[in-house]
């Protein structure tokens, strides 16, 4: 099912949380909301599952495979939702948990008894917790959670799949574990999947397109490749990863630093996009000096200090770091293999 | 030898944090004393005084015609104002934890206003309103309505000074377990009274008990609001408290501790069910918080 949302304003007595917001869906897709805390995604799911009224405007609209819900009974959009904290039914075994959303129905719609534990004991082999169905929520773990809140979610078989910071709630390692099966999940089913989160690690690696917002608003719409290598705004470049600035300005392939006084643009440029080199090269875009080696993980980390003092953070292969056998407190040379370059003037 | 060694030093510094054990037996043993004096002693002398001229006589006492109408009179209130008090108690506690109004404060102050009034003051003001001379008086006589000196009096004194205890119990428990769970039961499907009676129903019953235990005790053992507008009439318009007074002031001693020992029982068995509902209540709300966690 394909959700368009059509300039959306929410405001919380002082608040702006949603600014005339317009996004598009595809059906089958698996979109991430990211941005910092406070940017509004969060208030933006909220509004498409029909928990948040957005503020009354003639243009506003919220359509469901072309049909607009706003005002629609909450009960009949058949929305998964799955919460930060899981919001499991604390006094309910996983069973009756995931069972819920098929027991709640009209006497008319609701499946016979022996087909809803057999969409349950399914739904328990999809999330590998079969042995579970006896247990309450607050004798599980918090990945396993999760998946019943999942499951939970899934058992509606729901048009659209919308996800709240999933796993902003667990430790790095179950995180990954779940980032990556969520996906193949989503592979299997095809449900429509919007998925709130302010990891960008998490955007990246998950999505099909990354809806990036700042200041409730939309910053930039892509996939993960578009808005990692062709970043929109210096917003944009700075929250997907750590990026070293300059300042000064690129003349073809060559660093120009500002002289004093002068205002020029920002270069950016990505650890992993900066060279080092022992003796000074033509294009060199800054002297600096190793004030530690970080070589313990896939590639070395070298952390320098530039000619007025600023930190900068370089990325490189093992094979390079050898190489160069650089030591701490050596002198060397930083040049830009690439970088992204913005107007000064222009304020995050 | 170590181990023995290490074991009075640690002794040490466990006798550097805490008092000397002169002091802390000193301390246990006046609390101790104090709790002989003003709640063992009243308790025994409460049993002793109404067993004092025999069982018989006892027993006679509580099944003297009086003594069963204020029995009768007080249960019957009881009945009626408690489940009023659950409903409103979670109306008024969803209304507060659930949504965000104007005159919410207000609202909550108001809730508070029987706790912090004196009884009597309560009874008062009641006469003054629905009194032969009071503000109502008028429009009640022509509709041929006894409210002062008879039983709604007495129902309205109790409904006023139980009033806070269900929705002052919930009002807490409900902010603190949030609207997650409703929400998700919402979006799964469920309609209002699925929603109430499978989600937020279970998540409060500890709490919700709580409130009829503590609103069931007060209801029959309200003295001073319920002694205003009541009257005295001998089995018409007297609750067992009245009556135990009643019974006291004729000198009639060892009736007026029977009927007494009756309120007595009933009050030790509110501070069993009490503790074990706090107990429930901790349980679950410690429960709650494991889920919040990863």
């Amino acid at each position: 099912m394909s959700i368009e949302v059509r300039r959306v304003r929410k405001r919380f007595q002082n608040f702006t949380a949603l600014d005339d917001v317009s996004v598009s869906i595809g059906s089958g897709e698996l979109v991430a909301l990211l941005g910092p805390s406070g940017s509004g995604k969060t208030t933006l799911l909220r509004v498409i599952a029909g928990l948040e009224i957005p503020d009354p405007h003639p243009d506003s609209a919220v359509l469901v495979n072309g049909d607009d819900i706003l005002g629609g009974d909450l009960r009949q959009r058949r929305v998964g939702f799955v919460f930060q904290h899981y919001a499991l039914f604390r006094h309910m075994t996983v069973y009756d948990n995931i069972a819920f959303g098929l027991t709640v129905r009209p006497r008319a719609e609701r499946p016979p008894k022996e087909e809803i534990r057999e969409r349950v004991t399914r739904l328990l082999q999809l999330i590998q917790l079969e042995g579970l169905a006896n247990r309450f929520p607050s004798q599980l773990s918090g990945g396993q959670r999760q998946r019943v809140a999942l499951a939970r979610a899934l058992a509606i078989e729901p048009k659209v799949l919308l996800l709240d910071e999933p796993f902003g709630a667990l430790d790095a390692k179950v995180r990954q574990d779940l980032r990556r099966w969520l996906r193949r999940l989503h592979d299997e089913l095809h449900v429509t999947t919007i998925l709130v989160t302010h990891d960008q690690e998490e955007a990246l690696e998950v999505a099909d397109r990354i809806v990036l917002m700042n200041h409730s608003r939309i910053v930039q719409v892509g996939t993960p490749e578009d808005v990692f290598h062709r970043p929109a705004s210096q917003f944009v470049m700075d929250f997907l990863g750590h990026v070293n600035l300059f300042h000064g300005r690129m003349d073809g392939d060559q660093f120009v630093r500002d002289a004093a006084g002068e205002a020029g643009d920002r270069v950016y440029a990505r650890p992993f996009q900066l060279d080092i080199h022992r003796t000074a090269v033509a294009r060199t875009t800054t002297k600096a000096k190793v004030r530690r080696i970080l070589a313990a993980g896939p590639i070395v980390k070298v952390e320098l200090s530039g000619e007025s003092g600023d930190p900068i953070l370089a990325e490189m292969t093992h094979e390079r770091l050898r190489e160069l056998k650089l030591a701490v407190n050596e002198d060397v040379y930083v040049t830009l293999k690439e970088a992204q370059v913005f107007q000064e003037d222009y304020s995050i | 030898m170590s181990g023995a060694h290490q074991r009075g030093g640690l002794d040490a510094l466990e006798a550097q944090r805490t008092e000397p054990a002169w002091l802390r037996l000193l301390l246990i043993g006046v609390a101790l004393a104090f709790l002989a004096c003003f709640l063992g002693v009243p308790l025994l002398a409460v049993f002793t005084e109404a067993f004092r001229r025999g069982a018989g006589v006892y027993f006679q006492s509580l099944v003297d015609p009086a003594a069963l109408a204020a029995i009768r009179l007080s249960i019957f209130v009881t009945l009626v104002a408690v489940p009023l008090n659950v409903l409103f108690g979670l109306m008024a506690a969803w209304a507060i934890a659930r949504f965000s109004f104007r005159g919410k404060n207000l609202l909550l102050t108001l809730i508070d206003l029987p706790f912090s009034i004196s009884p009597v003051v309560a009874g008062l003001m009641l006469v003054l309103l629905f009194g032969m001379q009071g503000l109502l008086g008028p429009a009640l006589r022509r509709l041929d309505l006894d409210v002062i000196f008879a039983v709604p009096g007495i129902l309205i004194a109790t409904l006023f000074v139980t009033f806070p205890f269900v929705a002052r119990e919930l009002i807490p428990l409900m902010q603190q377990q949030g609207a997650e769970e409703e929400e998700a039961a919402v979006l799964l499907g469920a309609n209002r009274w699925q929603l109430f009676l499978r989600i937020t129903l279970p998540n409060i019953r500890w709490g919700l008990l709580y409130g009829v235990v503590l609103s069931t005790a007060r209801a029959l053992g309200e003295f001073g609001a319920v002694s205003v507008v009541s009257g005295h009439i001998r089995g018409r318009t007297n609750t067992i408290p009245l009556h135990v007074e009643i019974l006291y002031n004729e000198y009639n001693f060892s009736a007026a501790f029977a009927v007494a020992s009756l309120l007595t029982l009933f009050a030790l068995l509110t501070i069993l069910m009490k503790s074990w509902l706090e107990w429930r209540i901790s349980r679950e709300l410690g429960a709650s918080t494991e889920e919040a966690k990863p």
